[in-house]
């Protein structure tokens, strides 16, 4: 049975294999590890495969810069309930390298997080069963934020402003 | 002071519910202890000793007269009668039940406060100083810097889970009185190569397990891009700062590792990627964040000398207690929670309701925490003080004291800490029977002494002319003492005098380091002059001359 994920704010089923689970197939959406695509990039690179690749915290999002057009999907590896990295790692993704494809949230991703991974520019997320059904409204903790982020819509309090908006300083 | 419009109000009632629904569903069992853990650590909420303990917001050390009073009215319901401030100028609860929580944090939200972000792995609680707007000695105020961190820093969607957590202190003054360079982040106002006002930018000071003065990242930010070099500075520290090993989590080990220059260059290359983002602040949001903290309504006063005619006792708390105005006619007074047979910090919840009542009647209706856990009403006319020391001394707050040597610094200890190695209240009461001659701390002066009961170092010993660490020595409770720190502008950690003492001798180990001061001192020096002057080996010969036991 496909996992089930929350995707733009939609449940659906994962329309994405990661590599271990991909053999035998000849083509497909596989996400690979980066020592994966570092080593057996050949394989992967013919365009059979529409690519992701799964960062783990301690990955350097500039490690893989060069070659971020190459995935439709980046995934962030949380390892525990106290794993922060991802959080920077989507920003910089989004903001810095202009990354525009699925950001995922994967490993320990609860509830109590997504309104905080979801702001910081992830827009699908890997959950446990029992938090799918919580998760819309998580997403709508907050009704306004105190800094400019990732979101659209979100209502900003000033003094600040949303990005893009040049200040006069 | 600032007040809460719609979108802050929002806010915190929107978190009230989330952790209401937290709270709920770890009463259900949906919620592992582990899962709960991170949830309720970001709000404050410790499980410990006896019970959790909840650990409330006060912004920069400043408060209404309305919320001290509903912290009194939390105090009664919800816990013993008591509540106890702390080194970042917040307050404790010791004895609330996990169920009533929420209850209380919606009540809190009533007077616009709230516990976010007070505990856990992330940015805590903005300090200052708590002569902010009122010391003569000042650039300029802090506190509208303070509320945009505070604002800029509550729930940040990228920091609520770094390494370790995170303190910031932001001064405005040539003293330093919120122990800025022993922070994550000091955040210093200074004037530029113009003339004009900006922040010089400290990082990787802190204490615990191990102190560290912080260094100097940047000498001169202008100031409009105050938030977008804390943004760069915290996304280095959450990226690369270590998760492997608690102990070696914070930003000060970092900071060391790389050393302050590949530090610095990591922080300019990172801020010169988003200096232009959404996060630069002009001059006209700052000045309507100033406007929230223009000066009160005072009155064209000369100044006027109160203690003149008065009793001795009036006399010695006037001078201990009660400080320098910039304004002519006022005075800055200590309400001192220093009291010989009361825990550090710890007050009642009639005392707080008292001090709300006074603060309406006499200083404008806002009352001050400071970082050595007193509080403080700022702005006295000097008229109104004879009357106001009568309402404090009859409530037992008016402890002739401040800057003293039982002005201690404490932390709650093993008496209701978890982490806690050693008691340090019951240290604290163990030197106030031993030092109750007041002739004596006056001539001694000046004099902090600093305890805390494990290496967390949540009563900054480190930074205590004198400082008092309790360790745990099979089972035993013994404490190590270092002198000579410091916390302020002149910022030094102390120096291990020797072997750790028993509880029961820590009292006559002051006494002894005393005796080579009084007996070695030079005119005007204070007993941490005299120590950096001699060093540590006169004051350690003489502790361990003769044996310790009484």
């Amino acid at each position: 049975m496909p996992r089930r994920l929350l995707r733009d704010g939609l449940i659906v089923d994962d329309d994405w294999t990661y590599a271990a689970d991909a053999q035998g197939h000849a083509a497909g959406s596989v996400i690979l590890s980066l020592t994966q695509w570092q080593t057996e990039r050949d394989k992967w690179d013919g365009g059979k495969w529409r690519l992701g690749l799964v960062l783990l915290p301690a990955h350097k999002v500039e490690s893989v810069a060069d070659d971020m057009s190459r995935f439709e999907l980046i995934a962030a590896e949380f390892s525990g309930p106290g794993e922060g990295r991802g959080y920077s790692q989507a920003r910089v993704l989004r903001e810095q390298w202009n990354f525009k494809g699925e950001l995922r949230a994967t490993g320990y991703v609860r509830r109590d997080q997504l309104f905080f991974m979801a702001r910081c520019g992830f827009n699908s997320f890997e959950l446990p069963d029992a938090d799918i059904a919580g998760a819309h409204a998580a997403l709508s903790t907050f009704s306004f934020a105190y800094q400019p982020s990732n979101d659209a819509g979100l209502a900003l309090k000033l003094p600040l402003r949303p990005p893009g908006i040049p200040a006069s300083a | 002071m600032y007040r809460y419009d719609v979108i802050d109000k929002t806010l915190v009632n929107e978190r009230v519910a989330q952790f209401r629904d937290q709270t709920q569903r770890f009463l259900a069992g949906e919620l592992s202890d582990e899962e709960f853990r991170h949830l309720r650590l970001r709000n404050g909420l410790y499980l410990q000793r006896h019970a959790p303990m909840l650990r409330v917001a006060i912004p920069y050390g400043l408060l209404s007269s309305a919320q001290l009073r509903a912290l009194g009215g939390i105090a009664r319901r919800y816990d013993r009668g008591y509540g106890h401030f702390t080194t970042r100028q917040n307050i404790q609860f010791n004895w609330p039940k996990l169920e009533q929580v929420p209850d209380i944090l919606a009540e809190l939200a009533e007077v616009e406060m709230h516990a976010i972000q007070t505990s856990g792995n992330c940015i805590r609680n903005t300090t200052s100083d708590h002569l902010a707007g009122v010391t003569p000695d000042e650039l300029e105020d802090p506190r509208p810097w303070c509320e945009l961190i505070r604002q800029w820093s509550t729930f940040h969607p990228e920091f609520t889970y770094l390494p370790r957590k995170f303190k910031i202190a932001v001064t405005g003054a040539a003293q330093d009185r919120a122990a800025s360079q022993v922070h994550d982040v000091g955040v210093h106002i200074v004037r530029g190569p113009a003339g004009e006002l900006g922040f010089e930018i400290l990082a990787g000071g802190g204490l615990g397990r191990t102190p560290i003065i912080g260094q100097v990242v940047r000498e001169f930010l202008p100031r409009q891009h105050l938030l977008s070099y804390l943004e760069a500075i915290l996304r280095v520290y959450n990226l690369e700062g270590r998760r492997d090993n608690l102990q070696k989590a914070r930003i000060k080990i970092l900071v060391r590792s790389l050393g302050i220059e590949e530090f610095r260059r990591r922080v300019e290359a990172q801020w010169e990627l988003i200096r232009g983002s959404g996060l630069n602040v002009d001059d006209a949001q700052i000045a309507r964040l100033k406007g929230f903290f223009t000066p009160p309504a005072y009155r064209s006063l000369e100044n006027t000398e109160p203690s003149i005619g008065k009793s001795v006792a009036f006399q010695a708390w006037y001078r201990y207690n009660t400080v320098a105005h910039k304004v002519p006619g006022y005075r800055a007074v200590y309400v001192s929670l220093k009291k010989p047979d009361v825990a550090p910090g710890d007050i009642t919840d009639s005392q707080m309701e008292l001090v709300a009542d006074l603060a309406d009647r006499y200083s404008f209706g806002e009352v001050r925490v400071t970082h050595t856990q007193n509080l403080l009403l700022a702005d006295v006319e000097q008229g109104d003080i004879f009357a106001l020391w009568q309402n404090l001394e009859r409530a037992g707050l008016a402890t002739p004291n401040i800057g003293t040597l039982t002005d201690m610094i404490c932390c709650p200890g093993l008496d209701f800490c978890s982490l806690a190695n050693a008691g340090s209240i019951d240290v604290a009461k163990l030197i106030n029977d031993r030092f109750d001659d007041y002739d004596y701390l006056y001539d001694l002066g000046e004099l902090e002494i600093k305890m805390s009961g494990c290496m967390n170092a949540c009563g900054h010993h480190h930074v205590g002319h004198i400082g008092i660490l309790g360790v745990d020595k099979s089972g035993e409770e013994w404490y190590q003492i270092t002198i000579g720190g410091a916390a302020g502008v002149d910022a030094s950690l102390g120096q291990v005098i020797g072997p750790s003492v028993k509880k029961a001798d820590v009292a006559e180990t002051i006494a002894r380091l005393l005796e080579i001061y009084v007996e070695q001192r030079q005119p005007e020096e204070r007993f941490l002059d005299t120590v950096r002057r001699l060093g540590v080996k006169p004051f350690k010969e003489r502790v361990y001359a003769a044996p310790l036991a009484a």
